[in-house]
Protein backbone atom coordinates (compact mmCIF):
# COMPACT_ATOMS: atom_id res chain seq x y z
CA UNK A 1 0.00 0.00 0.00
CA UNK A 2 1.27 3.70 -0.80
CA UNK A 3 1.92 5.89 1.72
CA UNK A 4 1.19 9.45 1.51
CA UNK A 5 4.56 11.00 0.21
CA UNK A 6 4.67 13.53 2.95
CA UNK A 7 3.75 11.43 5.90
CA UNK A 8 6.19 10.59 8.42
CA UNK A 9 5.92 7.62 10.61
CA UNK A 10 8.38 6.75 13.89
CA UNK A 11 7.79 3.89 14.89
CA UNK A 12 9.09 2.18 18.67
CA UNK A 13 12.04 4.68 17.61
CA UNK A 14 14.96 4.02 20.63
CA UNK A 15 18.27 5.66 21.01
CA UNK A 16 20.76 5.17 23.51
CA UNK A 17 24.09 7.35 24.41
CA UNK A 18 26.20 5.21 27.13
CA UNK A 19 23.31 4.33 29.75
CA UNK A 20 21.13 7.21 29.25
CA UNK A 21 18.04 6.39 26.69
CA UNK A 22 17.64 9.57 24.85
CA UNK A 23 14.95 8.63 22.57
CA UNK A 24 12.57 5.90 24.26
CA UNK A 25 10.54 3.46 21.95
CA UNK A 26 8.60 6.90 20.40
CA UNK A 27 6.03 6.14 17.86
CA UNK A 28 3.83 9.05 15.99
CA UNK A 29 3.28 10.29 12.99
CA UNK A 30 3.04 13.46 11.31
CA UNK A 31 0.40 14.33 8.58
CA UNK A 32 0.82 16.42 5.63
CA UNK A 33 -0.33 19.97 5.16
CA UNK A 34 -0.84 21.02 8.98
CA UNK A 35 2.10 22.74 11.27
CA UNK A 36 3.17 19.72 13.71
CA UNK A 37 4.56 21.22 16.96
CA UNK A 38 7.20 18.84 18.41
CA UNK A 39 7.50 19.65 21.76
CA UNK A 40 9.61 19.17 25.01
CA UNK A 41 11.81 20.96 27.49
CA UNK A 42 15.29 20.83 26.82
CA UNK A 43 17.46 18.10 26.07
CA UNK A 44 13.49 15.55 26.29
CA UNK A 45 15.11 13.86 22.78
CA UNK A 46 13.73 15.99 20.24
CA UNK A 47 16.78 16.94 17.80
CA UNK A 48 17.89 13.22 18.82
CA UNK A 49 14.69 12.05 16.91
CA UNK A 50 15.11 14.87 14.41
CA UNK A 51 18.52 13.11 13.97
CA UNK A 52 16.91 9.77 13.52
CA UNK A 53 14.40 11.00 11.42
CA UNK A 54 17.36 12.25 8.88
CA UNK A 55 19.36 9.45 8.84
CA UNK A 56 22.11 11.28 10.49
CA UNK A 57 22.16 8.94 13.86
CA UNK A 58 21.29 5.07 13.56
CA UNK A 59 18.07 4.39 15.86
CA UNK A 60 19.49 1.78 18.53
CA UNK A 61 15.89 0.58 17.56
CA UNK A 62 12.71 1.00 15.99
CA UNK A 63 12.28 3.08 12.70
CA UNK A 64 11.47 6.02 10.86
CA UNK A 65 9.89 6.75 7.41
CA UNK A 66 9.25 9.46 5.39
CA UNK A 67 6.45 8.64 2.55
CA UNK A 68 6.97 4.98 3.50
CA UNK A 69 11.07 4.82 3.07
CA UNK A 70 14.13 5.35 5.34
CA UNK A 71 15.89 8.38 4.76
CA UNK A 72 18.76 6.51 3.63
CA UNK A 73 17.04 4.81 0.92
CA UNK A 74 15.87 8.35 -0.32
CA UNK A 75 18.27 8.98 -3.89
CA UNK A 76 17.54 12.58 -3.54
CA UNK A 77 16.85 12.92 -0.33
CA UNK A 78 16.45 16.72 -0.48
CA UNK A 79 13.99 16.54 -3.13
CA UNK A 80 11.34 14.71 -0.31
CA UNK A 81 12.75 15.99 3.03
CA UNK A 82 14.08 19.63 4.27
CA UNK A 83 15.75 19.70 7.43
CA UNK A 84 17.11 22.31 9.44
CA UNK A 85 18.84 21.09 12.39
CA UNK A 86 21.49 22.35 14.21
CA UNK A 87 22.29 26.04 12.66
CA UNK A 88 26.07 25.13 12.94
CA UNK A 89 25.99 23.07 9.67
CA UNK A 90 27.78 25.33 7.29
CA UNK A 91 31.50 25.90 6.30
CA UNK A 92 32.03 29.56 7.97
CA UNK A 93 34.61 30.12 4.71
CA UNK A 94 32.21 29.14 2.07
CA UNK A 95 29.42 31.76 0.72
CA UNK A 96 26.17 31.46 0.94
CA UNK A 97 25.72 30.73 -2.70
CA UNK A 98 28.69 27.77 -2.79
CA UNK A 99 26.97 26.21 0.01
CA UNK A 100 23.47 25.86 -1.64
CA UNK A 101 25.30 25.41 -5.03
CA UNK A 102 27.27 21.99 -3.52
CA UNK A 103 23.76 20.76 -2.27
CA UNK A 104 22.08 21.77 -5.50
CA UNK A 105 24.72 19.51 -7.65
CA UNK A 106 24.89 16.79 -4.90
CA UNK A 107 20.90 16.64 -6.33
CA UNK A 108 20.90 16.90 -9.79
CA UNK A 109 18.86 20.51 -9.70
CA UNK A 110 20.26 23.67 -11.38
CA UNK A 111 22.57 25.96 -10.23
CA UNK A 112 19.62 28.54 -10.70
CA UNK A 113 17.69 26.85 -7.40
CA UNK A 114 20.80 28.54 -5.23
CA UNK A 115 19.58 31.98 -6.52
CA UNK A 116 16.01 31.58 -5.84
CA UNK A 117 15.99 29.70 -2.73
CA UNK A 118 17.84 32.86 -1.38
CA UNK A 119 15.71 35.28 -3.12
CA UNK A 120 13.11 33.58 -1.04
CA UNK A 121 14.62 33.92 2.13
CA UNK A 122 16.07 37.66 1.24
CA UNK A 123 19.78 36.39 1.33
CA UNK A 124 20.53 37.45 -1.98
CA UNK A 125 22.64 40.43 -1.42
CA UNK A 126 25.18 38.33 1.00
CA UNK A 127 25.27 35.49 -1.75
CA UNK A 128 28.75 36.19 -2.07
CA UNK A 129 29.51 36.55 1.47
CA UNK A 130 31.44 33.82 3.40
CA UNK A 131 28.77 32.09 5.94
CA UNK A 132 30.87 32.36 8.78
CA UNK A 133 30.04 36.52 8.89
CA UNK A 134 26.71 36.05 9.17
CA UNK A 135 24.18 37.04 12.21
CA UNK A 136 22.30 34.52 13.71
CA UNK A 137 18.97 35.03 11.66
CA UNK A 138 21.03 34.96 8.55
CA UNK A 139 22.55 31.65 9.24
CA UNK A 140 19.14 30.38 9.90
CA UNK A 141 17.80 32.10 6.65
CA UNK A 142 20.62 30.30 4.85
CA UNK A 143 19.55 27.10 6.70
CA UNK A 144 15.84 27.82 5.46
CA UNK A 145 16.84 28.42 1.99
CA UNK A 146 19.04 25.01 2.04
CA UNK A 147 15.83 22.90 3.46
CA UNK A 148 14.11 24.58 0.44
CA UNK A 149 16.41 23.61 -2.02
CA UNK A 150 14.56 21.00 -3.46
CA UNK A 151 11.18 22.17 -3.15
CA UNK A 152 10.33 19.02 -0.88
CA UNK A 153 7.39 18.06 0.93
CA UNK A 154 8.21 17.68 4.12
CA UNK A 155 10.44 20.04 6.24
CA UNK A 156 11.87 19.38 9.54
CA UNK A 157 12.71 22.26 11.63
CA UNK A 158 14.76 22.10 14.79
CA UNK A 159 14.44 25.43 16.96
CA UNK A 160 13.93 27.50 13.69
CA UNK A 161 13.42 30.92 15.76
CA UNK A 162 16.16 30.08 18.40
CA UNK A 163 17.94 34.01 18.14
CA UNK A 164 15.76 35.30 16.09
CA UNK A 165 14.32 38.99 16.47
CA UNK A 166 10.55 39.50 16.53
CA UNK A 167 10.63 40.23 12.83
CA UNK A 168 12.43 37.11 12.03
CA UNK A 169 10.17 34.87 14.43
CA UNK A 170 7.24 36.89 12.63
CA UNK A 171 8.67 35.38 8.81
CA UNK A 172 9.77 31.82 10.24
CA UNK A 173 5.99 31.55 11.75
CA UNK A 174 3.96 32.76 8.37
CA UNK A 175 6.55 31.12 6.31
CA UNK A 176 5.18 27.77 8.12
CA UNK A 177 1.92 28.55 8.08
CA UNK A 178 1.74 28.89 4.36
CA UNK A 179 3.98 26.22 3.36
CA UNK A 180 1.40 23.66 5.62
CA UNK A 181 -0.96 25.86 3.51
CA UNK A 182 0.52 24.27 0.30
CA UNK A 183 -0.41 21.08 1.68
CA UNK A 184 3.30 20.44 3.08
CA UNK A 185 4.19 18.70 6.31
CA UNK A 186 5.71 20.90 8.79
CA UNK A 187 7.54 19.30 11.61
CA UNK A 188 9.12 22.07 13.90
CA UNK A 189 10.41 21.64 17.47
CA UNK A 190 10.41 23.89 20.02
CA UNK A 191 10.99 24.12 23.61
CA UNK A 192 8.98 27.33 23.71
CA UNK A 193 5.08 26.57 24.52
CA UNK A 194 3.54 30.47 23.98
CA UNK A 195 5.29 30.38 20.05
CA UNK A 196 4.17 26.65 19.47
CA UNK A 197 0.54 28.03 21.08
CA UNK A 198 0.74 30.53 17.40
CA UNK A 199 2.23 28.26 14.44
CA UNK A 200 1.38 24.35 15.67
CA UNK A 201 -2.14 22.98 14.46
CA UNK A 202 -1.08 19.65 16.08
CA UNK A 203 0.95 18.50 19.22
CA UNK A 204 3.50 15.20 19.62
CA UNK A 205 5.04 16.27 23.27
CA UNK A 206 8.04 14.41 24.93
CA UNK A 207 9.82 13.93 27.55
CA UNK A 208 12.61 11.89 28.42
CA UNK A 209 12.49 10.50 25.40
CA UNK A 210 8.86 9.03 25.59
CA UNK A 211 5.65 10.43 24.72
CA UNK A 212 3.45 11.85 26.58
CA UNK A 213 0.99 13.80 23.94
CA UNK A 214 -0.03 13.16 20.20
CA UNK A 215 -3.09 15.34 19.80
CA UNK A 216 -4.53 18.63 18.56
CA UNK A 217 -3.67 21.76 19.90
CA UNK A 218 -6.89 22.44 21.50
CA UNK A 219 -7.39 18.75 23.01
CA UNK A 220 -3.95 18.86 24.40
CA UNK A 221 -5.09 22.04 26.80
CA UNK A 222 -8.19 20.26 26.99
CA UNK A 223 -7.48 17.06 28.17
CA UNK A 224 -3.83 17.39 29.57
CA UNK A 225 -4.95 19.90 32.73
CA UNK A 226 -8.24 19.74 34.93
CA UNK A 227 -10.30 22.65 34.48
CA UNK A 228 -10.84 25.39 36.80
CA UNK A 229 -13.06 27.91 37.86
CA UNK A 230 -12.14 31.31 39.60
CA UNK A 231 -14.34 32.09 42.08
CA UNK A 232 -14.72 35.68 44.37
CA UNK A 233 -17.00 35.76 46.84
CA UNK A 234 -17.32 37.56 50.27
CA UNK A 235 -18.15 35.03 51.71
CA UNK A 236 -16.24 32.57 50.88
CA UNK A 237 -15.41 30.69 53.91
CA UNK A 238 -19.54 29.35 53.66
CA UNK A 239 -19.21 28.70 50.47
CA UNK A 240 -16.03 26.48 50.75
CA UNK A 241 -18.23 24.39 52.96
CA UNK A 242 -21.01 24.05 50.25
CA UNK A 243 -17.99 23.21 47.37
CA UNK A 244 -16.23 21.10 49.70
CA UNK A 245 -19.66 18.78 50.46
CA UNK A 246 -20.68 18.62 46.80
CA UNK A 247 -17.38 17.22 46.15
CA UNK A 248 -15.07 19.89 44.59
CA UNK A 249 -11.73 21.14 45.84
CA UNK A 250 -10.97 24.35 46.98
CA UNK A 251 -6.79 25.00 46.36
CA UNK A 252 -6.01 27.82 48.86
CA UNK A 253 -4.05 30.45 48.17
CA UNK A 254 -4.00 29.86 44.27
CA UNK A 255 -5.72 32.84 43.28
CA UNK A 256 -4.59 36.35 43.44
CA UNK A 257 -4.73 37.91 46.14
CA UNK A 258 -7.53 39.93 48.06
CA UNK A 259 -9.47 41.99 45.61
CA UNK A 260 -10.70 45.79 45.58
CA UNK A 261 -13.44 44.65 47.54
CA UNK A 262 -11.38 42.35 50.02
CA UNK A 263 -12.73 38.92 48.92
CA UNK A 264 -10.64 36.19 48.59
CA UNK A 265 -10.46 34.20 45.23
CA UNK A 266 -10.78 30.59 45.27
CA UNK A 267 -9.73 28.49 42.70
CA UNK A 268 -12.44 25.56 42.55
CA UNK A 269 -11.59 22.04 40.35
CA UNK A 270 -14.20 18.96 40.27
CA UNK A 271 -17.08 21.15 39.76
CA UNK A 272 -18.23 23.01 36.28
CA UNK A 273 -18.73 27.01 37.00
CA UNK A 274 -22.62 26.81 36.28
CA UNK A 275 -22.92 23.94 39.55
CA UNK A 276 -21.19 27.14 41.84
CA UNK A 277 -23.48 28.96 40.63
CA UNK A 278 -26.73 27.14 41.64
CA UNK A 279 -24.63 26.03 44.99
CA UNK A 280 -23.71 30.53 45.45
CA UNK A 281 -27.89 31.25 44.66
CA UNK A 282 -29.28 28.14 46.85
CA UNK A 283 -27.54 29.36 49.74
CA UNK A 284 -28.10 32.87 49.18
CA UNK A 285 -24.61 33.81 48.56
CA UNK A 286 -23.26 36.36 46.75
CA UNK A 287 -20.73 36.17 43.83
CA UNK A 288 -18.28 39.12 42.83
CA UNK A 289 -16.87 36.77 40.26
CA UNK A 290 -17.49 33.12 38.95
CA UNK A 291 -15.34 32.39 36.06
CA UNK A 292 -13.65 29.24 33.99
CA UNK A 293 -10.04 29.18 33.35
CA UNK A 294 -8.75 27.07 30.64
CA UNK A 295 -4.93 26.70 31.25
CA UNK A 296 -3.04 28.27 28.87
CA UNK A 297 -0.20 25.86 25.91
CA UNK A 298 2.18 26.67 28.47
CA UNK A 299 0.58 25.83 31.97
CA UNK A 300 -0.59 22.34 30.19
CA UNK A 301 2.90 22.02 28.54
CA UNK A 302 4.43 22.91 32.54
CA UNK A 303 2.20 20.72 34.04
CA UNK A 304 3.27 17.80 32.02
CA UNK A 305 6.72 18.00 31.49
CA UNK A 306 7.57 19.30 34.86
CA UNK A 307 7.96 16.48 36.91
CA UNK A 308 9.10 12.95 35.26
CA UNK A 309 7.55 10.82 37.79
CA UNK A 310 3.59 12.69 36.51
CA UNK A 311 4.72 10.38 33.33
CA UNK A 312 5.02 7.08 35.03
CA UNK A 313 0.90 7.32 35.49
CA UNK A 314 0.32 7.79 31.93
CA UNK A 315 3.40 6.13 30.15
CA UNK A 316 3.51 1.77 30.44
CA UNK A 317 6.08 0.89 33.22
CA UNK A 318 9.61 1.18 32.35
CA UNK A 319 12.41 -0.44 34.21
CA UNK A 320 13.51 2.52 36.87
CA UNK A 321 17.32 1.39 36.52
CA UNK A 322 19.15 2.45 33.44
CA UNK A 323 21.68 -0.37 33.74
CA UNK A 324 19.08 -2.67 34.24
CA UNK A 325 16.67 -1.82 31.04
CA UNK A 326 16.04 -4.79 29.11
CA UNK A 327 13.98 -3.29 26.32
CA UNK A 328 13.27 -5.68 23.18
CA UNK A 329 14.63 -3.21 20.90
CA UNK A 330 16.11 -4.94 17.42
CA UNK A 331 19.84 -3.53 17.36
CA UNK A 332 22.53 -2.82 19.80
CA UNK A 333 24.97 -0.46 19.75
CA UNK B 1 28.20 8.01 -7.76
CA UNK B 2 27.12 10.44 -10.24
CA UNK B 3 28.44 13.36 -12.08
CA UNK B 4 26.27 15.84 -9.86
CA UNK B 5 28.72 14.50 -6.39
CA UNK B 6 31.39 14.85 -8.59
CA UNK B 7 30.60 18.46 -9.38
CA UNK B 8 29.40 18.97 -5.75
CA UNK B 9 32.58 17.87 -4.34
CA UNK B 10 34.19 20.33 -6.63
CA UNK B 11 32.34 23.36 -5.06
CA UNK B 12 33.22 22.42 -1.92
CA UNK B 13 36.74 22.22 -2.71
CA UNK B 14 37.19 25.26 -4.79
CA UNK B 15 35.40 27.08 -2.21
CA UNK B 16 36.91 27.33 0.75
CA UNK B 17 39.89 29.50 0.91
CA UNK B 18 42.30 26.24 3.03
CA UNK B 19 42.86 24.79 -0.73
CA UNK B 20 44.16 27.15 -2.35
CA UNK B 21 46.38 28.43 0.45
CA UNK B 22 47.82 24.86 1.25
CA UNK B 23 48.46 24.13 -2.57
CA UNK B 24 50.30 27.60 -2.66
CA UNK B 25 52.43 26.44 0.30
CA UNK B 26 53.32 22.92 -1.24
CA UNK B 27 54.17 24.72 -4.89
CA UNK B 28 56.16 27.46 -3.19
CA UNK B 29 57.85 25.02 -0.63
CA UNK B 30 58.33 22.06 -2.99
CA UNK B 31 60.37 24.39 -5.62
CA UNK B 32 61.53 26.92 -3.50
CA UNK B 33 63.42 24.15 -1.28
CA UNK B 34 64.61 22.19 -4.63
CA UNK B 35 65.81 25.38 -5.86
CA UNK B 36 67.65 26.34 -2.94
CA UNK B 37 69.39 23.26 -2.66
CA UNK B 38 70.46 23.34 -6.28
CA UNK B 39 71.65 26.56 -6.01
CA UNK B 40 73.72 25.28 -3.16
CA UNK B 41 75.04 22.78 -4.83
CA UNK B 42 75.97 24.68 -8.33
CA UNK B 43 77.73 27.06 -6.13
CA UNK B 44 79.66 24.75 -4.16
CA UNK B 45 80.61 22.60 -7.02
CA UNK B 46 84.15 23.39 -7.03
CA UNK B 47 84.96 23.57 -3.44
CA UNK B 48 87.36 20.72 -1.78
CA UNK B 49 86.09 18.44 0.42
CA UNK B 50 83.90 15.47 0.34
CA UNK B 51 81.14 16.36 -2.06
CA UNK B 52 78.58 13.09 -1.37
CA UNK B 53 75.73 14.85 -3.07
CA UNK B 54 77.72 14.59 -6.47
CA UNK B 55 78.06 10.66 -5.80
CA UNK B 56 73.99 11.01 -5.52
CA UNK B 57 73.39 12.91 -8.35
CA UNK B 58 74.64 9.93 -10.62
CA UNK B 59 73.19 7.09 -8.71
CA UNK B 60 70.10 8.47 -7.65
CA UNK B 61 69.71 12.01 -8.86
CA UNK B 62 65.71 12.44 -8.31
CA UNK B 63 66.74 11.42 -4.13
CA UNK B 64 68.57 15.06 -4.23
CA UNK B 65 66.55 16.69 -6.70
CA UNK B 66 63.16 15.85 -5.01
CA UNK B 67 64.72 15.05 -1.61
CA UNK B 68 64.25 18.70 0.27
CA UNK B 69 61.57 19.92 -1.30
CA UNK B 70 59.18 17.75 -1.36
CA UNK B 71 60.14 16.28 1.84
CA UNK B 72 58.44 19.39 3.43
CA UNK B 73 56.29 20.25 0.53
CA UNK B 74 54.46 17.02 1.12
CA UNK B 75 53.42 17.92 4.04
CA UNK B 76 50.82 20.83 2.78
CA UNK B 77 49.59 17.56 0.80
CA UNK B 78 48.85 16.22 3.94
CA UNK B 79 47.19 18.72 5.16
CA UNK B 80 45.30 19.57 2.57
CA UNK B 81 43.76 15.98 2.66
CA UNK B 82 43.01 16.19 5.95
CA UNK B 83 41.45 18.95 5.77
CA UNK B 84 39.36 18.35 3.04
CA UNK B 85 37.27 15.84 5.10
CA UNK B 86 38.07 16.94 8.61
CA UNK B 87 36.66 20.17 8.10
CA UNK B 88 33.52 19.27 7.24
CA UNK B 89 33.39 17.53 10.83
CA UNK B 90 34.89 20.60 12.75
CA UNK B 91 32.83 23.08 11.39
CA UNK B 92 29.36 21.11 11.35
CA UNK B 93 29.45 20.83 7.11
CA UNK B 94 28.96 17.24 7.59
CA UNK B 95 25.33 17.49 8.04
CA UNK B 96 24.34 19.10 5.30
CA UNK B 97 26.83 16.96 3.37
CA UNK B 98 24.89 13.68 4.91
CA UNK B 99 21.85 14.99 4.67
CA UNK B 100 21.77 15.25 0.94
CA UNK B 101 23.78 12.24 0.33
CA UNK B 102 22.28 9.73 3.26
CA UNK B 103 24.24 6.64 1.89
CA UNK B 104 27.53 8.26 2.86
CA UNK B 105 29.79 6.63 0.89
CA UNK B 106 29.14 7.78 -2.67
CA UNK B 107 30.03 11.30 -0.94
CA UNK B 108 33.27 9.67 -0.08
CA UNK B 109 34.06 8.48 -3.45
CA UNK B 110 33.37 11.99 -5.15
CA UNK B 111 35.12 13.55 -2.54
CA UNK B 112 38.68 11.00 -2.94
CA UNK B 113 38.58 11.07 -6.24
CA UNK B 114 38.06 15.03 -7.00
CA UNK B 115 40.93 15.51 -4.27
CA UNK B 116 43.17 12.43 -6.03
CA UNK B 117 42.50 14.62 -9.38
CA UNK B 118 43.66 18.39 -7.69
CA UNK B 119 46.59 16.49 -5.87
CA UNK B 120 47.78 14.79 -9.40
CA UNK B 121 47.86 17.58 -11.34
CA UNK B 122 49.27 20.15 -8.75
CA UNK B 123 51.63 17.17 -8.39
CA UNK B 124 52.69 16.31 -11.74
CA UNK B 125 53.19 20.18 -12.31
CA UNK B 126 54.66 21.32 -9.07
CA UNK B 127 57.06 17.70 -9.78
CA UNK B 128 57.81 18.70 -13.39
CA UNK B 129 58.61 22.39 -12.02
CA UNK B 130 61.12 21.30 -9.77
CA UNK B 131 62.95 18.67 -11.99
CA UNK B 132 63.45 21.01 -14.56
CA UNK B 133 64.40 24.06 -12.39
CA UNK B 134 66.60 22.17 -10.32
CA UNK B 135 68.45 20.37 -13.66
CA UNK B 136 69.16 23.83 -15.58
CA UNK B 137 70.34 25.34 -12.20
CA UNK B 138 73.03 21.87 -12.21
CA UNK B 139 73.32 21.99 -16.11
CA UNK B 140 76.69 23.27 -16.25
CA UNK B 141 78.13 20.21 -13.79
CA UNK B 142 76.11 17.40 -14.62
CA UNK B 143 73.31 16.72 -17.19
CA UNK B 144 70.48 14.88 -15.69
CA UNK B 145 66.97 14.81 -18.09
CA UNK B 146 64.19 12.65 -18.99
CA UNK B 147 66.18 9.92 -20.69
CA UNK B 148 68.51 9.08 -18.04
CA UNK B 149 67.67 5.58 -16.88
CA UNK B 150 65.16 5.72 -14.07
CA UNK B 151 64.92 9.25 -14.16
CA UNK B 152 61.41 9.88 -15.90
CA UNK B 153 59.84 6.84 -14.09
CA UNK B 154 60.97 8.45 -10.38
CA UNK B 155 59.07 11.71 -11.83
CA UNK B 156 56.31 9.35 -12.72
CA UNK B 157 56.41 7.76 -9.05
CA UNK B 158 57.13 10.87 -7.50
CA UNK B 159 53.46 12.53 -9.04
CA UNK B 160 51.77 9.06 -8.09
CA UNK B 161 53.48 9.13 -4.49
CA UNK B 162 51.77 12.68 -3.57
CA UNK B 163 48.35 11.65 -5.19
CA UNK B 164 48.33 8.67 -2.84
CA UNK B 165 50.03 10.15 -0.07
CA UNK B 166 46.85 12.62 -0.27
CA UNK B 167 44.26 9.96 -0.08
CA UNK B 168 46.00 7.96 2.70
CA UNK B 169 45.92 11.73 4.77
CA UNK B 170 41.89 12.14 3.52
CA UNK B 171 41.49 8.80 5.16
CA UNK B 172 43.09 9.39 8.33
CA UNK B 173 41.23 12.67 8.48
CA UNK B 174 37.97 10.89 8.04
CA UNK B 175 38.88 8.48 10.55
CA UNK B 176 40.35 10.82 13.58
CA UNK B 177 38.00 13.79 12.12
CA UNK B 178 39.73 15.98 14.76
CA UNK B 179 42.05 18.29 12.34
CA UNK B 180 44.80 18.66 14.65
CA UNK B 181 44.34 15.00 15.78
CA UNK B 182 44.57 13.81 11.85
CA UNK B 183 47.50 16.31 11.12
CA UNK B 184 49.88 14.85 14.00
CA UNK B 185 48.62 11.33 13.14
CA UNK B 186 49.83 11.85 9.73
CA UNK B 187 52.96 13.68 10.49
CA UNK B 188 54.07 10.50 12.95
CA UNK B 189 53.68 8.51 10.14
CA UNK B 190 55.44 10.26 7.66
CA UNK B 191 58.45 11.97 9.74
CA UNK B 192 58.36 10.43 12.72
CA UNK B 193 57.80 6.68 12.83
CA UNK B 194 60.30 5.74 10.27
CA UNK B 195 63.25 7.06 11.54
CA UNK B 196 62.45 5.68 15.08
CA UNK B 197 62.34 2.31 13.83
CA UNK B 198 64.87 2.06 11.87
CA UNK B 199 66.80 2.73 15.23
CA UNK B 200 65.88 -1.09 15.92
CA UNK B 201 68.94 -3.11 14.72
CA UNK B 202 67.95 -6.21 13.20
CA UNK B 203 66.44 -7.75 10.16
CA UNK B 204 63.03 -7.87 11.06
CA UNK B 205 62.74 -4.18 12.05
CA UNK B 206 64.60 -3.80 8.41
CA UNK B 207 61.99 -5.37 6.82
CA UNK B 208 58.99 -3.71 9.28
CA UNK B 209 60.82 -0.27 8.46
CA UNK B 210 60.38 -1.07 4.96
CA UNK B 211 57.02 -1.90 4.32
CA UNK B 212 56.14 1.47 6.10
CA UNK B 213 53.36 3.48 3.58
CA UNK B 214 55.68 6.36 2.94
CA UNK B 215 59.10 4.33 3.06
CA UNK B 216 57.54 2.00 0.86
CA UNK B 217 55.87 4.83 -1.46
CA UNK B 218 58.60 7.00 -1.75
CA UNK B 219 60.59 3.89 -3.48
CA UNK B 220 58.94 5.11 -6.66
CA UNK B 221 60.55 8.41 -6.41
CA UNK B 222 64.18 6.84 -6.76
CA UNK B 223 65.88 6.59 -9.79
CA UNK B 224 67.39 3.64 -9.03
CA UNK B 225 67.37 1.11 -6.07
CA UNK B 226 69.88 1.68 -3.55
CA UNK B 227 71.09 -1.65 -1.06
CA UNK B 228 68.91 -1.94 1.95
CA UNK B 229 65.69 -1.41 -0.42
CA UNK B 230 63.70 -4.62 0.69
CA UNK B 231 61.28 -3.35 -1.77
CA UNK B 232 61.48 -2.99 -5.55
CA UNK B 233 59.87 0.61 -7.00
CA UNK B 234 56.83 -1.00 -8.02
CA UNK B 235 56.10 -3.04 -5.05
CA UNK B 236 57.49 -0.47 -2.67
CA UNK B 237 54.40 1.87 -4.39
CA UNK B 238 51.78 -1.17 -4.14
CA UNK B 239 52.13 -1.28 -0.80
CA UNK B 240 51.90 2.26 -0.30
CA UNK B 241 48.51 1.45 -2.20
CA UNK B 242 47.16 -1.09 -0.12
CA UNK B 243 47.89 1.03 3.19
CA UNK B 244 45.94 3.56 1.71
CA UNK B 245 42.79 1.35 0.35
CA UNK B 246 42.53 -0.07 3.88
CA UNK B 247 42.34 3.03 5.54
CA UNK B 248 40.30 4.46 2.53
CA UNK B 249 37.76 1.21 3.47
CA UNK B 250 37.81 1.95 7.20
CA UNK B 251 37.53 5.26 7.11
CA UNK B 252 34.08 4.22 4.72
CA UNK B 253 32.69 1.71 7.35
CA UNK B 254 32.87 4.09 10.03
CA UNK B 255 31.73 6.40 7.77
CA UNK B 256 28.77 4.37 7.47
CA UNK B 257 28.55 3.18 11.18
CA UNK B 258 29.36 6.32 12.90
CA UNK B 259 26.40 8.97 14.52
CA UNK B 260 27.23 11.83 12.28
Amino acid sequence: MAEPPGLIEARELTKRFGDKVAVDHLSFNVEPGRVTGFLGPNGAGKSTTMRLITGLDRPDGGTATIGGRGYRQLTKPLTVVGALLEARSIHPGRSARNHLLYLAQTQELPAKRADEVLDLVGLRDVANKRAGGFSLGMTQRLGIAAAMLGDPPVLLLDEPVNGLDPEGIRWVRNFMRQLAGEGRTIFVSSHLMSEMAVTADHLIVIGRGSLIADSSAEDFIERSSERSVLVKSPDSARLRELITAEGGTVQKDTAPGEDKNGDEGMIVTGLPAPRIGELAASASLVLHELTPRLPSLEEAFMELTADSVEFGKIEPPKTAAPGTAATPTAGTS
Amino acid sequence: MTAGLLAAEWTKIRSVRSTLWTLLVFVVVAIGFSALVALVISNTWNNPGNHPNHITLVTDPTAVLFGAGFGLGQLAMCVLGVIVISSEYSTGAIRSSLLAVPRRIPMLAAKAIVFMLLDFVVSAITVFAVFFISTAILRSHISITLSTTGVARACIGGILYLTVLGLFSLAIGGLIRHTAGAIATVIALVLVVPPLISLIPGTIANHVHGYLPTIAGTLVAQTSEQSGDVLSPWQGFGVFCIWTAVLLGACGYLLMHRDA
